[in-house]
């Protein structure tokens, strides 16, 4: 029972990195390695606004998830999109841009640790198990991330267009869509999804100018197992490497730290066995 | 017309050459800092150095030889939480570029090892405020001629750490046993890093011996930013103890959630992020009842150098100093007494003066030691008379020291209470 849940808990946490991560991939081919400094700087934001300027829960959130869009937005205008055809390219500047994010928040905030309240404080108890309300939030929120965006991408007009994008460009733009314009939309969505992810496990994590690295490997670990540009793909995936997690911290406690390392090995036995990942192939004959 | 050209040129070489023979007019004894300077760490580093070197300056400088010289601290950002290679670069600069006299600071084992190397190259006495790994000083002895330049100057090493530690346990199982009337089931927690190795090894051995049940050992990372899978394990052992061995963010995390969940089960050992006055703040007061080993603590005194010392500090930066501040006590009594002993600069003369001296610091009294082959190590000694560090506990907001108080390190040693101990508190959701 405490894997089950330790498990549910950290897949939870790792979905709502890597689907975020996958639709911008899936729609534009953007790898974006800073999508967890994006997450990183919308705790920083909660934690300035609610600890230094004393709003509001809730209101922290929702300006740091608006901060934090707008920064995606002027980073795909002035970063991203005139280098979007030359992946390489994009791969590395999204590095430099996760750095100077890493930099600046060292430069403002030093690298001094910080925590922010719990949206609902406590826990309660499942079979034995005790469980953070703000993970059981995180979890919820997951279920309706999910359920939002599958509303964006199957019954808008929005929606239409960027799945038309994702399966043929050339064709799209012929059938007079702004593939541009929709890359920097679904970039927009995908870092308000990266900041509202932020907002939400900032609580449950210790705030430091390099806690985005440590996700974003288990994130694209996440995403290479389930297929990239899948989102199905990095739903399950998540699941699969926070219960194996869990697993490692329960059957070998002296081994804890191993908790990564056994996901990333688990991913790797998988994709030898089918190297496009877990929904690779059915993504692959979409497009 | 040519012989005032000749003589404004003698003029002007005369004057070059007098102030290039005479180097020492107004030179400097500079001292690099080198440490995490980002991180409280590095801070503490700095604000222990920046204390010395004022008060040093303040009244004069330093004798050395028939001349007075102020003290020029150079400071050096290893980052070496981020990049080894950053601390190397640090310390070769202050060796090459800032061409310093002396170094202080370091913080973890692995970037204080090459560091050390770097300053062994280039003959300079380097003395380590930070890195508690016993290996470091075993250079010495191996290798004296060429590690002689190095000394510890905080914290005792690691075998000491978990001797200190063991101490602490032991009082803890007491009042555990004494007010719960329970057996004591002991869990250890150690992040993963270099200088806990040894201390996981010495505490699975010995734990059973004190009559405690060990029931495992859990390893997170060091920067985990969720051990809430660890403390169910841990909770479903049935730990009513958990020894603890932290110095990273893991510390936070760790204190955080227990409390957050309420795990029944003291938190005992070292967890450097509890030492510092932030860590109510960053565990949103769920750090309440954490235990760890400390070197000062509010109005306590280990000898009459205690309280000036960190009453200056609180006052000059706000906080209590964190045994990294110990830069100043191996400014201010380690190497300025020696230089002036001395009376020069040089680096063997002075090595040859400090690892034979005994002398007063705010947190003790500092004595280098020798191995079991009479090999100097430069590593501090442990116990009573010497250095034995604190116990502090945070009670509700406050950090206030529990130990040593009535400590016997031995059944014939002299009972060792220092002034301004309280008891040890159990949470008391453990009571229930």
């Amino acid at each position: 029972m405490n894997i089950i849940i330790t498990g549910l808990i950290t897949g939870s946490m790792l979905a709502l990195l890597a689907i975020s991560f996958s639709l911008i991939f899936g729609v534009a081919r953007i790898v974006n390695i800073a999508h967890t400094a994006f997450y990183m700087v919308a705790a920083y934001c909660i934690f300035s606004l609610t600890g230094k300027f004393g709003l509001n829960p809730v209101v922290g959130m929702m300006i740091a998830v608006v901060v934090v869009t707008v920064f995606g937005l002027l980073a795909y205008k002035f970063l991203i999109d005139p280098i979007r055809e030359h992946e390489a390219a994009v791969l590395i500047a999204t590095i430099a841009l996760a750095m100077i994010f890493q930099e600046a928040v060292m430069l403002i905030f030093t690298g001094d640790y910080r925590t922010v309240s719990a949206l609902i404080e406590g826990y309660f108890i499942v079979m034995g198990v005790k469980v953070f309300f703000q993970q059981v939030l995180t979890f919820g929120v997951v279920l309706v991330v999910l359920a939002l965006l599958w509303f964006l991408l199957m019954k808008t007009k929005l929606g239409l267009a960027i799945r038309s994008t994702a399966e043929d460009r050339e064709v799209a733009n012929l059938m007079g869509m702004n593939d541009s314009r929709l890359a920097m939309i679904t970039m927009g969505v995908s870092v308000a999804l990266a900041g509202f992810t932020g907002a939400v496990l900032a609580p449950l994590t210790v705030l430091s100018p390099y806690m985005w690295m440590e996700p974003l490997i288990m994130m694209m670990a996440v995403v290479v197992l389930g297929g990239l540009g899948s989102i199905k793909g990095s739903f399950v995936a998540a699941y699969i490497l926070g219960f194996t997690e869990a697993l490692v911290v329960f059957v070998i406690p002296k081994g804890a730290f191993l908790k990564g390392s056994v996901a990333l090995t688990i991913m790797i036995l998988v994709l030898l066995l089918r190297p496009e990942g877990l929904f690779g192939v059915s993504f692959e004959e979409e497009r | 017309m040519k012989r005032v050209t000749f003589g404004w040129s003698f003029f002007v070489t005369l004057c070059l050459v007098i102030f290039m023979s005479v180097p020492v007019w107004g030179r400097t004894i500079k001292i690099g800092v080198i440490g995490p300077m980002n991180f409280v760490q590095g801070k503490g580093h700095w604000n222990g150095a920046i204390m010395a070197a004022e008060e040093i300056n303040a009244r004069g400088g330093v004798q050395v030889g028939k001349e007075k010289m102020n003290i020029e601290l150079v400071k050096a950002d290893s980052n070496e939480f981020l990049s080894m290679t950053d601390a190397t670069n640090a310390m070769e600069r202050l060796m090459t570029q800032d061409k310093v006299d002396f170094v202080v600071g370091g913080f973890r084992t692995e970037a204080v090892l090459p560091m050390q190397d770097i300053a062994m190259d280039y003959k300079k006495i380097f003395i380590g405020c930070g890195a508690a790994t016993k290996s470091i000083c075993d250079r010495v002895a191996e290798n004296y001629s060429r590690y002689k330049y190095w000394f510890r100057g905080t914290p005792f090493n690691e075998r000491y750490l978990v001797a200190t530690s063991f101490a602490h346990l032991g009082l803890a199982g007491a009042t555990i046993k004494k007010e719960l009337n329970v057996p004591v089931k002991c869990a250890i927690v150690g992040e993963k890093a270099t200088w806990v190795e040894g201390m996981i090894k010495a505490a699975e051995a010995t734990i059973p011996k004190m009559g405690f049940e060990l029931v495992g050992v859990w390893r997170p990372s060091a920067v985990a930013t969720d051990v809430t899978a660890e403390l169910s394990a841990i909770q479903k052992s049935g730990a009513n103890l958990i020894f603890t061995i932290f110095s990273s963010s893991v510390g936070i995390t760790f204190a955080r959630q227990a409390g957050e969940l309420k795990i029944p089960a003291a938190q005992v050992g070292i967890n450097v992020e509890a030492q510092k006055d932030g860590f109510w703040e960053a565990t949103k007061g769920m750090g309440n009842y954490v235990f760890t080993m400390n070197t000062y603590a509010r109005g306590i005194e280990v000898n009459e150098m205690t309280k000036p010392f960190v009453e200056t500090y609180i006052k000059r930066f706000g906080e209590v100093p964190t045994y990294t501040a110990d830069t100043y006590s191996a400014i201010s009594y380690g190497l300025v007494p020696s230089i002036e002993a001395v009376g020069s600069l040089d680096a063997d003369k002075i090595v040859a003066h400090m690892e034979n001296r005994e002398y007063m610091v705010p947190s003790g009294k500092v004595k280098y030691q020798k191995d079991a082959q009479g090999r100097p190590t430069h590593d501090l000694t442990w116990g009573p008379g010497y250095l034995t560090s604190l116990g502090v506990q945070w009670q509700d907001g406050k950090l206030v020291a529990v130990w040593p108080n009535k400590w016997k390190a031995s059944p014939t040693a002299p009972e060792v209470t220092y002034k301004g101990m309280v008891p040890l508190k159990l949470p008391p959701w453990m009571k229930k």
